[in-house]
């Protein structure tokens, strides 16, 4: 009828900012993406879509869009920019970068990012072929971004494990193989929010349609609250303690799967002493949810033929994070949900290909032994946190930004940002990054639009490209995916282009075997014996075989260890719940509750002064994080920022509904609207994160308003888990109200 | 003349925005038309909580009309996140209804 031509692909990251996963069919007309259609053909989303991936064509195509790189000709914050070619540009970051190494060594320079956007595969390769160990989510106290959940796993079953909402059958919902889960609890998890960690949240609404009964673990009130069996409505942090707790519930009242246990799970008895340390008098005091929901939760979940947990970062967020992973990863072990239908089933990258490094092993086969070994002599947090040593290759980014600081035990003197807007996004004590960062001597910045953290410190700013616009591969979960460019938008590259080209010049020599990322690609995708061409050949997506990467009950048939016997992938071949691991490592082998560092236990001066419990960071379809605030479509839908308050507790304070406020602590004040609602119970308030104005002056010191609408100004820190992975306050900060006008 | 309807189990929707965006897509709608729109709803019932979501149709809803000639379904229904709206014959989502709870059936007669 015209000249369009429609594509099909996935996506992932720039664009809806996500973690991806879903399949989209792209219009193109003369170059340019004319429209952005779900995929009905894509098992994952099944034809649906996300509003932003919906405005799609609003944000590529955007006028405040950056289309070339440019470099900084003012003072830092003056706003004052020029564009420079491409070349201009990596000479620049070249040589400055080359500089900073030859001065202090290469650990003096940080390379930043922010959440699973696809981001780990191509950082890493910088970072790696410069030579700095300091691959690190800046801001993110504690690293409380699945880090945690993803440790606490591999460590104690020597796997991942997901939800199994039917993901890795092609036939989805309609495979006789799958077994709908009787009950899916959704713990700090609000799924009909997005879609983190490679799972489209509206599975659990298709599940809920089949049958499926909910438990939400939740503070506040949701639409899945609401239609939930069970609304575990805990204190924010209290997790550790629920999840115990229900274990001591199950094994008390001889609820676990017997077989299991004894067949596959190593330290059942250590287990059942510790969970008996928190009685449910007890937890119900400190979680303030009544004993008996409690143990009702604990026995739906144990009674049920197959349950399964979709988790979400409140988990990682509770002060000791891990062990709060572990507690939870305990409860579908012991009632033998593991590896079974509508159960929680093994997770590893599709086909063995590695696209972004979830775990040490998978750093040591991209990067090599040696490397990464070596990398940990000088990784920020490696000799203070066992798991920042043994686990992944992360520095610890509260202590790297008090070395930025301080300089001690050696200087940081540059950073590469890509994929995160720190001083507008996840920094908790966001004011102290900013000015820590001011005194590094070079900034390079990958992004698409300005933001705080483009204005205040970029001395280069590389321009990303949107998915639409990019060469990918995606092995996160199921299916094995290449997502392939079919428009280009100005001057802009990918970021694994862009790392490519500047990963060339630092390490010509390691990177010479691949001539083109192409090459690069089809090494990567080797262990499923396709190539890039192969994956487009057939639609662009592969489900893994049955085998090493598809459920179910691989252990029982030998296929998770490498020695082929049955078992799980540990020491053992059991599931350790008394982890040995964390043992030797110095930490507890079991899972503990701690308290939230600020709350009206463990604080109670603080809490008479400030006696509302902030949460912050509730998802919405509308934004991405830091994102999205410039997209007509996407902020009309929510054009303020709010806050939540109950309505009796505004009355209290003598605030009216739409009123601007201040919610204020020690360490300062920011700006929201209030909205009495009843989401939030009469002692919290709930505000989202991720505010800056991009409609306001972009020049220091306004910073598109970032120092009054950035919530992150107030969350205090350091505060990471005693393994080095968990914590930050980002749900459990005490403030106050306080009225603008005065 | 065939009726066409859309029929909402509105005890699906969760407020997810898709259709509202969607349908500014398809019709190149600017800020401030739209063909449906999302509300939220707090209310206490049974000792709890409850959220609630619905959309409703606005006069700039046109049932996809261009659209449907190379599509089966409206944008909004083809992307909803929860697969909550269905389109269709008024006659046959109607009889659909009688059985379900909690459905609205919005009917498209410009005009009448
Ligand atoms: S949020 Fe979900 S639907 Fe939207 S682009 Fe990301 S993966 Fe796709
Ligand atoms: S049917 Fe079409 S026009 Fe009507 S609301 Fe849905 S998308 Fe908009
Ligand atoms: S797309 Fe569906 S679930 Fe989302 S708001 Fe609209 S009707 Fe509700």
């Amino acid at each position: 009828m015209d000249d369009t031509t429609v594509y099909r692909t996935t996506a992932w990251s720039a664009g809806p900012g996500c973690h991806g996963g879903c399949g989209q069919k792209l219009h193109v007309k003369n170059g340019k993406l004319v429209r952005i259609e779900g995929d009905e053909n894509h098992p994952w989303n099944q034809g649906r879509s996300c509003p932003r991936v919906l405005a799609m064509t609003q944000y590529m195509y955007h006028p405040d869009r950056i289309t070339r790189p440019l470099k900084r000709v003012g003072a830092r914050g003056e706003g004052k920019f020029e564009p420079i070619s491409w070349d201009e540009a990596y000479d620049t970051c070249e040589k400055r970068l080359n500089e900073i190494k030859r001065k202090y060594g290469a650990e003096s320079a940080i390379f930043v990012q922010g959440t699973g956007r696809d981001i780990g595969g191509p950082i890493t390769m910088l970072a790696y072929s410069y030579g700095s160990p300091n691959w690190v989510q800046l801001g993110l106290s504690g690293h409380s971004c699945y880090t945690p959940r993803l440790g606490a796993m591999k460590t104690v079953m020597g796997d991942f494990a997901v939800a199994d909402c039917s993901q890795y059958l092609e036939r989805r919902y309609e495979d006789p193989q799958w077994k709908v889960p009787e009950i899916i609890i959704t713990w700090g998890q609000n799924s009909t929010m997005g879609c983190p960690d490679g799972f489209f949240g509206s599975w659990v609404v298709d599940c809920m349609k089949l049958g499926t009964r909910i438990i939400a673990v939740e503070p506040r009130n949701t639409w899945l609250s609401s239609r939930a069996l069970h609304h575990l409505q805990l204190r924010p942090g209290t997790d550790g303690a629920l999840a115990l707790a229900m274990i001591n519930v199950i094994i008390g009242e001889g609820l676990y799967d017997k077989e299991f246990v004894a067949k596959w799970v190593q330290g059942f008895d250590a287990l059942r002493e510790r969970a008996a340390q928190y009685p449910l008098d007890e937890v119900a005091k400190i979680t303030e949810i009544p004993a008996q929901e409690i143990a009702a939760a604990a026995r739906a979940f144990a009674r049920a033929k197959q349950a399964a947990v979709q988790w979400g970062v409140p988990v990682d967020m509770c002060p000791d994070g891990t062990a709060v992973a572990h507690a939870i990863t305990c409860l579908s072990v012991i009632t033998g949900n593991i590896d079974k239908p509508g159960g929680q089933v093994i997770a590893r990258p599709s086909h063995g290909v590695t696209s972004y490094p979830f775990s040490t092993e998978e750093l040591v086969k991209l990067y090599g032994a040696d490397l990464i070994a070596r990398l940990n002599e000088k990784r920020i947090g490696a000799d203070v946190y066992p798991m920042v040593k043994n686990f992944r290759g992360w520095a610890q980014p509260d202590m790297v930004i008090d070395q930025v600081e301080s300089g001690v035990p050696y200087p940081v003197k540059a950073a590469w940002i890509q994929t995160a807007n720190v001083v507008g996004g996840q920094s908790a004590r966001a004011k102290f990054h900013l000015e820590a960062l001011k005194k590094l001597e070079f900034i390079a910045v990958v992004d698409l639009f300005h933001n705080p953290t483009t204005m205040a410190l970029a001395d280069i700013i590389l321009p990303a490209a949107t998915f639409p616009e990019k060469d990918s591969i995606r092995s996160w979960w199921a299916p094995l995916i290449s997502i392939k460019k079919r428009v280009q938008v100005g001057e802009c590259k990918s970021d694994w282009e862009i790392n490519f080209e500047l990963a060339k010049r630092f390490n010509p020599e390691g990177m010479k075997r691949w001539k083109t990322l192409e090459d690069m690609f089809n090494e990567r995708l080797a262990p499923s014996k396709m190539t890039v061409a192969d994956l487009q050949q057939q639609g662009g997506f592969k489900m893994p075989e049955d085998g090493p990467f598809k459920p179910y009950f691989r252990h029982e048939r030998g296929l998770l260890r490498p020695d082929g016997k049955p078992g799980f992938n540990t020491k053992s071949g059991k599931i350790e719940v008394y982890c040995d691991t964390f043992e030797g490592w110095g930490m507890d082998p079991l899972p503990f509750y701690t308290e939230p560092p600020q709350s009206e236990r463990s604080t109670p001066e603080l809490f008479k002064k400030y006696p509302l419990v902030m949460i912050t960071g509730a998802r919405s379809q509308l934004f991405f994080h830091a994102e999205h605030r410039q997209i007509p479509w996407l902020r009309e839908k929510l054009p303020d920022p709010t806050v939540e308050i109950h309505p009796e507790t505004a009355k209290k304070y003598a605030i009216y509904d739409g009123e601007w406020v201040y919610l204020e602590n020690d360490m300062g004040r920011v700006k929201r609207k209030a909205k009495f609602s009843l989401q939030v119970k009469r002692h919290h308030v709930h505000t989202m994160h991720g505010w800056w104005m991009p409609e306001m002056e972009g020049k220091a010191p306004s910073l598109y308003g970032v120092g009054d609408f950035q919530i992150n100004n107030i969350i205090p820190g350091p505060q990471c888990a005693k393994s080095g992975f968990g914590g930050g306050q980002y749900k459990t900060t005490l403030c106050t109200l306080a009225k603008i006008s005065a | 003349m065939a009726n066409y309807s859309l029929l909402i189990d509105y005890d699906y929707c969760t407020g997810c925005h898709s259709c509202e965006i969607a349908c500014q897509q398809e019709h190149g709608y600017p800020v401030g038309t739209n063909g449906i729109v999302v509300k939220e709803y707090e209310y206490e019932a049974g000792g709890r909580v409850r959220i609630d979501y619905l959309p409703f149709f606005t006069p700039h809803c046109d049932l996809c009309k261009d659209r449907r000639t190379r599509e089966p379904t409206p944008a909004c229904v083809k992307h909803c996140q929860s697969a909550c709206m269905e389109f269709g014959l008024t006659k046959e989502l109607a009889a659909r209804m009688g059985d379900r709870n909690r459905l609205v059936l919005y009917t498209h007669n410009p005009g009448r």
